[in-house]
């Protein structure tokens, strides 16, 4: 009996393999063959057709570091899902940025990829341009055409994240160049240079009290130009109606008191406070979805319904 | 035969139809009757060759090599030299200060955006107008930077295949017909422009003008897959680029055309050709016509024209090109008529 079960086996194994050279025979020549290349085609067409969609879906998760705090985008951008969905990646708000602080985001960044985005700590945006070129570059009106000043933008709005790394609040000065010799972001210093953004490294400090976050806000520099009665390119309306940032005497519960940056609903979120922050990691930082509080897209169609520029 | 419709269905997948009988010309079908049985040898054919291409061995493709990489770098150098002449890149532009937008660029946005925005529709309008005027899919082989090095790849490809050391498999072209629904889809569904995501061509040109970035790894995949294991797959079978710029080239009078009273049926044509199902017509009893244009399919690379040993493939932009007048009674070998009267009989069966 357990000698037979081997030869069955081995029995039905022939026939099998006789069986499959029959197909064979049958599928290399003929009609049988083509229609057996048409099926494989097509299944290799699913395949295909599967994978490609598969890996476009992958978009759907950008890599968790980056996605870990909003990046800023350009001036005039859409809130977040508009945005990625306007935006055509070309790079055209790129090239026409004077400090180059508009970068294009990689493939970590999922949909995002080739989407436009600024890191302040890096290079902020200082609006040296004074006329928000990348807005005028934008092709598709991600960055929004409804906007005309400066102090209309909202890329976020700055929070003193960890005060207690803060210089100003613990009651220090600063001497030397804000971030460092190695440093190779720019700012525009008008009283230097009008129409060239210069190096921070080439540019020291030096105050009692830090302030440099306060000293360096484009919007606080317009402000009190405008204050001066000098305004900024000669148009009045380029004055900001409120201020954005500014250091205070603060008094605590227990008695103390020392300086502090107060943020002022004047804040474009621009981050030039946080890009020359002295302190190793920036004590001041701009959230982009505290933006959100105030959505954007409203304040533009408020702007247009009262009959603004367009 | 409706060539018009011919050249639509071809484009979505359809394999070419061959022609029936009485849908060929009476000019075509006594061509065809007169080249009966004519044979020719691979030495006469590389004579034909070398006589019809003095001088000028892959014309065309330097010229399109040349001018690919023109417009690629025109961009880099309008960047970094700060000349303003052709900012952007590929998706989007403005060449000396005029919008220009890559027609499938700005579908995937408005798909995804759900709004037509005024200066896209300004760009698109204006890149319509020109690729109408140049041929569509010229685009793709003479501007797309993924098609030169997809061209490269492929050259590897062939190499390799010869030895057998890389496998060619195909997919049903319809397949690609099924992306360009997928993709437009997904992105009037997700709200994202999920093509740009995956768009070799987008990733390409951004990471020649900005410089290189972790997308490229997707561009090595491709053109890993295409040289083992398909030959030029993402331009046959996915590219959406391709059919967008194909039905722009439907109507476009640049195109290539065959003029089959030359024609030895060979088949040099297709074995170079991208989309070797246009060349179909060269395939003997396959021309409606003596003179017939090529489909929408057709990138106007011109890889054909030199290939061909006969001068039976050009260039033609309509209404611009002097054709060659031929009298009909001129094809035919005038020892034929004389010494059988038959023939007449035969050709008008």
């Amino acid at each position: 009996m357990n000698n037979s079960i081997p030869e069955t086996q081995k029995q039905t194994a022939d026939n099998k393999k006789t069986e499959k050279k029959q197909v064979a025979k049958n599928i290399t020549r003929g009609p049988g063959r083509r229609a057996q290349q048409a099926r494989r085609q097509f299944l290799r067409s699913v395949a295909l057709a599967t994978g490609v969609t598969s890996i476009s879906l992958l978009g759907f998760i950008p890599i968790p570091s980056d996605a870990k705090r909003q990046k800023l985008r350009p001036p005039g951008a859409l809130l977040e899902n508009d945005y990625l969905s306007s935006c055509i990646k070309c790079g055209q708000c790129v090239q026409v940025c004077p400090v180059n602080a508009v970068k294009l985001s990689d493939i970590n960044s999922g949909f995002g990829l080739g989407t436009a985005y600024i890191d302040a700590r890096e290079q902020a945006c200082d609006f040296s341009c004074d006329g928000l070129q990348c807005v005028l570059a934008c092709p598709t009106g991600s960055l929004t055409h409804t906007l005309d000043y400066t102090h209309d933008t909202r890329m976020g709005f700055a929070v003193l994240d960890k005060p207690k790394i803060c210089l100003a609040v613990a009651g220090q000065g600063f001497k030397g160049v804000a971030r460092g010799t190695e440093y190779n972001g720019v700012l525009r210093y008008e009283e230097i240079d009008r129409w060239n953004p210069i190096p921070l490294k080439e540019h020291p400090y030096d105050v009692d009290i830090c302030d440099l976050c306060v000293q360096a806000c484009p919007i606080e520099q317009r402000y009190n130009q405008c204050q001066d009665g000098k305004y900024p390119s000669g148009d009045k309306n380029q004055c900001p109606p409120q201020r954005a940032i500014g250091l205070e005497l603060i008094e605590e519960k227990n008695g103390v008191r020392h300086m502090k940056p107060v943020i002022y609903d004047g804040c474009v979120g621009c981050g030039v406070c946080e890009m020359i922050c002295p302190t190793a990691e920036p004590a001041i930082i701009v959230d982009y979805n505290k933006l959100t509080k105030r959505p954007l897209s409203e304040q533009y169609l408020i702007k247009a319904k009262k009959g603004g520029h367009s | 035969m409706n060539l018009l419709l011919e050249s639509l269905v071809q484009l979505f997948g359809r394999a070419p139809r061959k022609p029936r009988k009485d849908e060929l010309s009476p000019a075509v079908q006594k061509v065809y009757f007169h080249k009966k049985g004519e044979k020719v040898t691979k030495a006469e054919l590389i004579a034909l060759h070398d006589e019809h291409h003095k001088n000028s061995k892959n014309k065309w493709r330097k010229r399109r090599w040349l001018t690919l990489i023109a417009v690629n770098l025109l961009f880099v150098v309008s960047y970094y030299f700060d000349i303003q002449l052709l900012e952007g890149a590929l998706t989007a532009s403005r060449f000396a200060g005029f919008h220009m937008a890559d027609l499938n660029s700005a579908l995937q946005v408005m798909l995804a955006h759900k709004v037509v925005l005024i200066n896209l529709l300004i760009g698109i309008v204006t890149v319509f107008i020109l690729w109408l005027i140049l041929g569509g899919r010229t685009f793709c082989s003479w501007v797309c930077p993924y098609h030169l090095l997809a061209e490269w790849a492929e050259m590897l490809h062939l190499k390799l295949f010869a030895r057998g050391w890389a496998k060619n498999y195909t997919f049903h072209r319809g397949v690609r017909a099924v992306f360009y629904v997928i993709f437009a889809l997904l992105a009037i569904l997700t709200g994202y422009t999920v093509y740009e995501f995956i768009s070799p061509t987008g990733i390409l040109s951004r990471a020649i003008i900005y410089g290189p970035t972790m997308a490229l790894v997707w561009i090595a995949v491709l053109l890993l897959f295409e040289i083992f294991l398909s030959r030029r797959a993402w331009c046959r079978y996915v590219c959406p680029i391709g059919i967008t710029y194909g039905v722009v080239g439907v109507l476009s009078p640049l195109r290539i055309t065959y003029d089959m009273s030359d024609c030895k049926h060979e088949g040099d044509c297709r074995a170079v050709c991208l989309v070797p199902h246009v060349l179909d017509l060269t395939i003997k009893n396959r021309s409606v016509d003596v003179e017939v244009g090529l489909g929408a399919d057709c990138t106007r690379c011109g890889l054909c024209v030199d290939a061909c040993p006969t001068s039976s493939l050009n260039f033609e932009f309509k209404g611009l090109t002097q054709k060659k007048k031929k009298e009909e009674l001129s094809l035919m070998p005038p020892s034929v008529t004389e010494k059988n009267p038959a023939v007449e009989d035969k050709i008008n069966d």
